[in-house]
């Protein structure tokens, strides 16, 4: 019956910016996450209604999952800057806040609620325009339809981000990557070396999703040459692991090799990038793969970037490059040179 | 093949009242542990009709097996949240409800 | 899609905006966090109920990660924002 669901879409139609909304508007910080966490989920209903499978599979990997245990962690680290770090920190802001006379702020409000109606209606109007401007043969599917056959994958989706606009994905990858380095370069993570006991439920759930989890991640970028999925759900998955081990704080994750995690982090840039270099040599264009060859080349693309892809996430999860192993530390040395000199030898 | 899905219907349809009666649970029960109770029970019996339902309705035994897997990871994670919140709680030292 | 899935699927989906009132109401963090976790239960189902009905396989898998995932965010809350050690 066409009505349920008519119903159905309505509801998650209002829900959605309505939850959207209180979660912007809530005062607490911990609420708004939840909150956040909520809205994820409807999300990726929504998506499926929109007949967008890939992008509810990444929005229940990323918005529902890794996200909300990224937020829920950091909300921590917030409570725990201590209140003298707090005023340290947001001492130049509240001086020059404590300057604008109170008249001043009674005027703002006005000009930023037109300012923000004003932007409102301009988007509305620009989707209105392009809604208008969108032929109405169905957009560009017939056309990725007719080449799907060259393509080397039955998925539309999968054909389009890594054959036919393998481009793009080549530069998300890439801004992944950077981000990823950015965050190492400003701190070193610290993982509690002395923690409490897990307790045996936690330590069976880690022992059962751990596993479970890395496997999915293979069956999702395997999946994703047929039907949705792919390297960035496989991704997300695989770092919702890694983010569960941390957790936890196994001992396992201690015992990673840095360098093992740099090649991680670098394996699908960096075949991605010889790829398309490859590619231009053979005299082709850019990630022009061989027609007969180009389903195991997207697969090889796919399983190398969904790694970094899950080490990144993970690492940002993290907050931080690894740690140093216990056998390397040279003690005594403290600061900044060490830093420089174990980076050094990661870096070979 | 009739029968079996009619049964399926009538499974899927039996599980509903017990998802409602887990929000209902959420929204009216006094406190924390209570609450823990309406979620992590009645929801999950509600998916787990839901599941059966759909297997007996299902194609072939892959996806029965797939609908069985993913039943018993909503029921580990439930379970495994329902005691990690519940410890969380008591070492917050908030106070079991009990009849006033 | 015949009926069941859909008025099925349509209870569910009012299950979860009403809990949304635990969420704003609270008390404790831990309440909100807990209808989260409902809500988690409910999406699966709505998925699996769906996948059936529009006879799409895919769905299931959306349905076996949000499974796969529902876990971690009540591991996070118990761990680190709420309990744990003092660091």
């Amino acid at each position: 019956m066409m009505d349920a669901m008519g119903i159905f879409d309505m509801v998650l139609a209002l829900a959605l910016p309505w939850l959207g909304w209180r979660l912007l508007a809530s005062p607490d910080l911990f609420r708004a996450m939840v909150l956040f966490i909520s809205l994820g989920l409807l999300m990726a209903l929504t998506w499926v209604r929109l007949q967008a499978p890939d992008v509810a599979l990444a929005e229940a990997a990323i918005g529902a999952g890794l996200t909300g245990a990224l937020f829920l962690s950091a909300l921590r680290r917030l409570e725990r800057l201590s209140e003298a770090e707090r005023r340290l920190a947001f001492a130049g802001k509240r001086e020059e806040e404590d300057e604008i006379p109170p008249e001043r702020h009674r005027r703002a409000k006005p000009v930023a609620y037109g300012l923000a109606l004003l932007l409102l209606a301009v988007f509305v109007l620009l989707l209105a325009w392009s809604l208008a401007q969108t032929p109405a043969g169905g957009g560009l599917g017939p056309a990725v339809g007719e080449q799907l056959g060259q393509s080397g994958v039955r998925s539309e989706v999968t054909a389009v981000l890594l054959n036919f606009r393998g481009y793009d994905t080549l530069l998300e990858v890439m801004v992944l990557f950077l981000a990823a380095l950015g965050v190492w370069s400003l701190t070193r993570v610290r993982l509690p070396l002395q923690d409490e006991e897990p307790g045996p439920v936690l330590a069976t759930l880690v022992r059962l999703l751990a596993p479970l989890m890395i496997m999915v991640a293979g069956y999702l970028v395997w999946i994703g040459g047929s039907r949705a999925g792919g390297a960035f759900q496989g991704g997300a998955v695989l770092a919702a692991a890694g983010v569960l081990l941390l957790l936890a704080n196994v001992t396992v994750v201690r015992q990673i090799p840095a360098a093992l995690l740099r090649w991680g982090l670098a394996l699908g840039p960096l075949l991605f990038l010889l790829t398309a270099v490859v590619c231009v040599a053979a005299g082709g264009n850019l990630l022009e793969y061989p027609p007969q060859r180009a389903g195991a080349w997207i697969l090889l693309i796919e399983s190398a970037s969904a790694v970094s892809i899950g080490v990144t996430l993970a690492a940002l999860y993290a907050g931080g490059r690894p740690p140093e192993p216990p056998a390397q530390d040279r003690g005594g040395e403290q600061g900044p040179g060490r830093d420089a000199d174990a980076d050094a030898g990661g870096r070979q | 093949m009739g029968l079996l899905h009619n049964l399926g219907t009538v499974c899927i349809l039996l599980g509903i009242p017990f998802f409602i009666s887990g929000t209902i649970g959420l929204l009216r029960f006094p406190d924390i542990y209570t609450r823990l109770h309406a979620l992590t029970k009645a929801d999950n019996v509600g998916l787990g009709f839901v599941v059966l339902g759909l297997s007996l309705q299902a194609d072939g035994w892959h996806t029965v097996a797939r609908l069985l897997l993913i039943w018993l990871l909503v029921l580990i994670a439930s379970s495994a949240s329902c005691h990690l919140v519940a410890r969380a709680a008591l070492r917050k030292k908030i106070e079991p409800w009990s009849r006033p | 899609m015949s009926w069941q899935y859909s008025s099925a699927a349509l209870f569910l989906l009012l299950a979860i905006v009403a809990g949304l009132g635990r969420i704003l109401r609270g008390p404790t963090a831990a309440d909100s966090m807990l209808a989260a976790q409902l809500f988690g239960t409910c999406g699966v189902a709505i998925l699996l109920l769906l996948a059936r009905g529009l006879e799409w396989e895919v769905l299931q898998d959306i349905a076996l990660v949000f499974a796969l995932l529902a876990a971690l965010a009540a591991v996070a809350f118990a761990l680190r924002t709420w309990g744990g050690t003092e660091r």
